[in-house]
């Protein structure tokens, strides 16, 4: 069976298992609400401020939540060891992870879908006649966290104190991430945006490094 | 489309399985020293022995979820006796029940049979699932989450899932774990008619329970080594019956 085959299975089981409790979207979505009203009202910005600073507040709150969401992505396969029959099952490892970071990429942008236009009234930032390129820079940071958050939730998901190993990990090595997402969010804010194509472009490279890696990597990651 | 895999098993399908100087160790802790048994396609063996004799170790070796430290494991079947290994075709035919039911709470006893079903390629999925769920005496639970299931009941739905490919070789570890009286009277069925249809079955145990009368090897590991077997031709009815005094 092909790779893509079987990870459209996966993922079919994956969005049925979360669609059917919505446990973690739910709680995830109510987390990333609960970082920006708490950063608006303990900033209180101006409307220049939250041009300056609300895509740093933006990104840190995908940040934060996506490290919520993506810890159990497989530590929830610990619990009846169902990552071992999915081991023993004839598909590629590359199958399960990609299915997992397929699986990821939809429920933050989920997140993303309810929490931008919160932060847009909360900051007094206007988002209309920039939505084509912010969707773009979206896309592009939020496909970097899930698929280096998919890969970390794999590595950390034998620890005892994975809740708290899958930040250490993962927050340090999105920093480039953050920074050019940030970025490239700040030039659509500014009162003549133009997206700036060299932080979309770190973007990129940034996803198809981790891509890369997590394609070549993906038997020592989902073996035990 | 998908390859479709048919399932009905032929005696050329049953998997046997040797380990040459087999070793696995956790840092310093020893879980097995120099396993060496050739188990023939066809066999039933009884694997015997107290909790952290390494009988699980075993069996997670066999089933590819464990690498040995050192030494060697072949898996063979009766016309191909030493093919090349293919990872994909040698989990075909593998099937496990394990400690835990590998199965997941959150969906029903059709969606896990059927998502298995799927990535294991075979064909008839909707119909083989039914069967496998009757069989198990599911039926009227096809549609129940399997959370809300007993013990016996997920026993009985992790056998049917292991099942559900009719692998060559089968591994069952503390099968029996949770089964009343009419479950292992079903599982003593269904391993009596595996056994004539020339499945390889490996089954762990430390406890006596009724299937072990059909083991036709009977091999006893404690602390790590073989301590005893019983032997390919040999009568394992006496190692059996130690397990019984003990028990």
């Amino acid at each position: 069976m092909s790779t893509a085959r079987s990870a459209a299975i996966l993922l079919a089981k994956e969005l049925r298992s979360e669609f059917r409790t919505r446990e973690l979207l739910s709680a995830t979505i109510v987390f990333a609400l609960v970082i920006v009203v708490l950063f608006s009202f303990a900033f209180d910005p101006t409307a220049a401020e939250s041009r300056r600073y609300g895509p740093g507040l933006l990104w840190i709150s995908f940040l934060f939540a996506g490290s919520l969401m993506l810890n159990p992505s497989f530590a929830r396969e610990r619990l009846n060891d169902t990552m071992d029959a999915l081991r023993m099952a004839p598909i590629s490892p590359f199958a399960i992870l990609s299915a997992k970071m397929l699986a990821n990429f939809i429920f933050m942008s989920l997140v993303e879908v309810v929490l931008v236009p919160v932060f847009s009234v909360l900051y007094n930032v206007s988002l209309s006649g920039v939505m084509v390129p912010l969707i773009l820079v979206l896309v592009l940071g939020t496909i970097g966290l899930t698929v280096t958050g998919t890969v970390f939730s794999a590595i950390s998901s034998h620890a005892r104190l994975r809740e708290v190993l899958l930040p250490l990990l993962l927050l340090p090595i999105l920093t480039p991430l953050l920074i050019a997402a940030v970025e490239a969010t700040a030039s659509l804010l500014v009162e003549q945006p133009a997206l700036d194509r060299t932080w979309v472009a770190l973007l990129a490279g940034f996803d198809i490094v981790f891509l890369t890696a997590s394609w070549l990597l993906c038997d020592y990651l989902i073996e035990e | 489309m998908p390859a479709t895999r048919s399932t009905s098993r032929s005696a050329t399908s049953c998997l046997g399985i040797s380990f040459t100087g087999i070793e696995k160790r956790f840092g310093s802790f020893f879980a097995l020293r120099a396993i060496s048994l050739q188990i023939h396609s066809g066999e039933f063996v009884a694997l015997l022995g107290p909790n952290g004799a390494g009988k699980t170790t075993l069996l997670r070796i066999a089933a590819l979820l464990a690498a040995p430290t050192r030494g060697k494991v072949e898996y063979r079947n009766a016309t191909y006796p030493h093919p090349p290994f293919d990872a994909f075709e040698t989990k075909r035919q593998l099937g496990l029940v394990g400690h835990s039911t590998l199965l997941y709470d959150e969906l029903t006893a059709a969606e896990n049979l059927t998502l298995f079903a799927q990535l294991y390629g075979l064909d008839d999925v909707s119909v083989r699932v039914r069967n496998a769920l009757e069989s198990g005496g599911l039926g009227s639970r096809a549609g129940s989450l399997v959370r809300t299931f007993s013990r016996g009941m997920r026993q009985r739905l992790a056998i049917a899932r292991a099942l559900l490919h009719a692998p060559g070789l089968l591994l069952l570890d503390e099968p029996a774990a949770g089964l009343d009286r009419q479950g292992l009277a079903w599982f003593s069925g269904t391993l009596e008619r595996l056994r004539k249809e020339g499945c390889t079955v490996i089954m762990s145990t430390h406890a006596r329970n009724e299937s072990l009368d059909l083991a036709t090897r009977a091999i006893v590991l404690a602390a790590g080594t073989v301590q005893d077997d019983s032997g390919e031709q040999g009568d394992p009815r006496p190692l059996l019956a130690a397990l019984r005094a003990d028990a």
